[in-house]
């Protein structure tokens, strides 16, 4: 069955590019277009039913926190969880560094004896991937400054896939919490989260999944991929700015401390001592951003309407358009594999243009009315492995159309000619 | 002529390609280094200049980047050598305002002093590349302070 055409949906879609073009967005892995749906539920929201979430007892307060309690189940169904496993945050940067600081708060006593398994001490590793994305990079460089415990990382081979054959060393006795991505914002590689978490848990490290990259375009469902907590923001999935969730296992949101502190987070204050409400209320300290949930809620639904299945097969098609694509043009090299049957990748493609910085060749794309992504998509340990500075990177959601992927195959091929670097150089 | 092709005018093109001053090198002169990154890309460039009296005896540097951020250097290069360090600072600050000009045609005069630079005009037309254009002219200013302030 073929895929819809959505691109109705998206009223951004229908504005002119530069010079009077039509616009060919490419550029979804950095941020999504917003489809009406999204956009008129938070308007509903803010119309008919806005008022103080989780407090006061008037009638829009209640619907409210009603609007809101639905979202968070609507976001928790995307993903195969249950609400009360769902955290509302900044977005996916906000997630991660929740888990890294509320580790690190975990390590100084706070939290009592039950927060005691997310302690870290020297003599521990936390352990990450060369191809990760800075915010789940930093905030684990930090966090070992913090309690002593030492940084390693699992390597990447020159495609950037995960290379496993040291995974039994590098996860070893001493880790306590492996970080990774489910799927890469450059080379779109997916990596293989069984074979890490199979290796975490033998030796009872925790699991903190990037999942950035693969909710929009997988069906993901964190139970089943195991993991302990994962990251996701809705802007990336078609949902606003200003939003998104950290996933966490019922039993370790309730174990592990808050690393913000504030108002509606907890149960009892006194001026020396404060105990905190269940999670995932203890982690949302002061008011939230309750219109953007409502809107991340209604892209969730969007997405599940649309089907998750279809959206996955839509995804590889494109992937495999655009990859196969721009290796077929002279002078252009793709970051990992061109993937297809047996690989699959998610829809997008960084490429390095011979001779031609990624700032020009942007440039030379937005002239064409091509939106993409230039320069090292905060992934700069994973370039230098890769041997570039930084890549051009185009990238699909479902609103992106072969003849999208097509204009953007065919102005690519054009931008070492109008810099003189297309002969025999 | 479109808006790109008037931001990536044939001058630039070759001085992005040529790299006047390129490679780290010493002159006579109290020096001065200045390293600037810029963050949106992570396009760096590391320029030295040397300053003997009031006059800047050699400007040299090395980085990478894009067209628009090479070809600047190379440019500031070409202005900056052997002029006065109060002229370099008046040549930097006609440059910054053909920046900030968003594609305006600079007058003779300005063209004039920036010769080659004057080229930069199209880049005006887009914010968010007047960085690149600016990072060489960034690293000169700092440079030139490090090389000028007192010992203490």
């Amino acid at each position: 069955m073929a895929f819809p055409d959505v691109r109705g949906d998206f009223p951004i879609l229908t504005r002119q590019a530069r010079g009077g073009r039509r616009l060919n967005y490419l550029d979804s892995a950095a941020t999504s277009h917003q489809p009406r749906h999204v956009l008129a539920a938070q308007d509903e929201f803010v119309r008919e039913r806005y008022g103080a979430v989780g407090r006061g007892a008037h009638l829009l307060a209640e619907e409210a926190t009603e609007a809101v309690d639905s979202a968070r189940w609507d976001v928790a169904r995307f993903v195969g969880a249950d609400a009360g496993e769902i955290v509302w945050t900044e977005n996916a940067t906000a997630a991660l560094n929740l888990v890294a600081a509320a580790m690190g708060a975990a390590s100084q006593g706070i939290g009592g004896e039950e927060a005691r398994r997310f302690a870290l001490a020297e003599g521990d590793e936390i352990v990450i991937t060369e191809t990760e994305h800075h915010a789940d990079i930093i905030p684990w460089q930090i966090l070992a400054r913090r309690t002593g415990a030492a940084l390693r990382w699992i390597p990447v081979d020159d495609d950037g896939r995960l290379r496993l054959d040291d995974l039994s060393d590098i996860v070893g006795d001493r880790a306590k919490v492996v970080a990774f991505q489910h799927a890469s914002n450059v080379t779109g590689v997916i990596h293989p989260v069984s074979a890490v978490v199979e290796r975490a848990r033998a030796v009872g490290a925790l699991t903190v999944l990037d999942a950035c990259q693969s909710a929009p375009h997988l069906s993901v469902d964190f139970p089943s991929l195991g993991v302990d907590f994962a990251a996701f923001s809705a802007h990336k999935m078609l949902g606003p700015t200003g939003i998104g969730a950290l996933y966490g296992r019922r039993e370790l949101l309730d174990a592990l401390p808050p690393a913000v502190y504030g108002g509606s987070t907890v149960k009892t204050v006194t001026m020396t001592e404060t105990t905190w409400l269940d999670a995932p209320a203890k982690f949302e300290a002061g008011s939230q951003p309750v219109v953007q949930a409502v809107g991340f809620g209604a892209a969730a639904r969007y997405l599940t309407e649309l089907g998750r299945e279809g959206i996955e097969n839509r995804d590889r098609e494109l992937a495999g358009r655009l990859r196969r694509g721009v290796t077929s043009i002279d002078g252009v090299r793709l970051l990992g594999p061109v993937g297809g049957t047996g690989e699959p990748v998610i829809g997008l493609a960084a490429v390095e243009v011979e001779g031609v910085h990624p700032h020009d060749v942007g440039q030379v794309l937005d002239d064409a009315g091509i939106a993409v992504r230039v320069g090292h998509h905060c992934a700069q340990p994973l370039h230098a492995r890769l041997g570039v500075q930084s890549s051009t990177r185009a990238s699909t959601q479902v609103y992106t159309t072969d003849e999208d992927v097509d204009e953007f195959l065919e102005a690519l091929a054009g931008v070492r000619g109008f810099f003189g670097a297309g002969g025999s150089s | 002529m479109s808006g790109l092709e008037q931001m990536y005018q044939q001058v630039i093109i070759d001085h992005a390609r040529e790299r006047h001053g390129h490679g780290l090198a010493d002159s006579p002169g109290r020096v001065g280094e200045s390293f600037q990154v810029n963050p949106v890309c992570g396009d760096e460039v590391r320029l030295r200049v040397a300053v003997d009296g009031d006059r800047i005896t050699g400007v040299t540097w090395e980085g990478h980047g894009c067209s628009i951020s090479q070809a600047s250097v190379s440019v500031l290069h070409d202005l900056v050598e052997g002029a006065t360090v109060r002229d370099a600072a008046e040549i930097a600050a006609t440059f910054r305002a053909l920046m900030d000009a968003r594609g305006e045609p600079p007058d003779s005069e300005t063209e004039e002093l920036l010769g080659d630079g004057a080229a930069f005009v199209g880049v005006g037309r887009y914010p968010a590349r007047i960085k690149c254009a600016l990072l060489g002219w960034m690293a000169l200013k700092d440079a030139l302070i490090q090389a000028t302030k007192e010992k203490t």
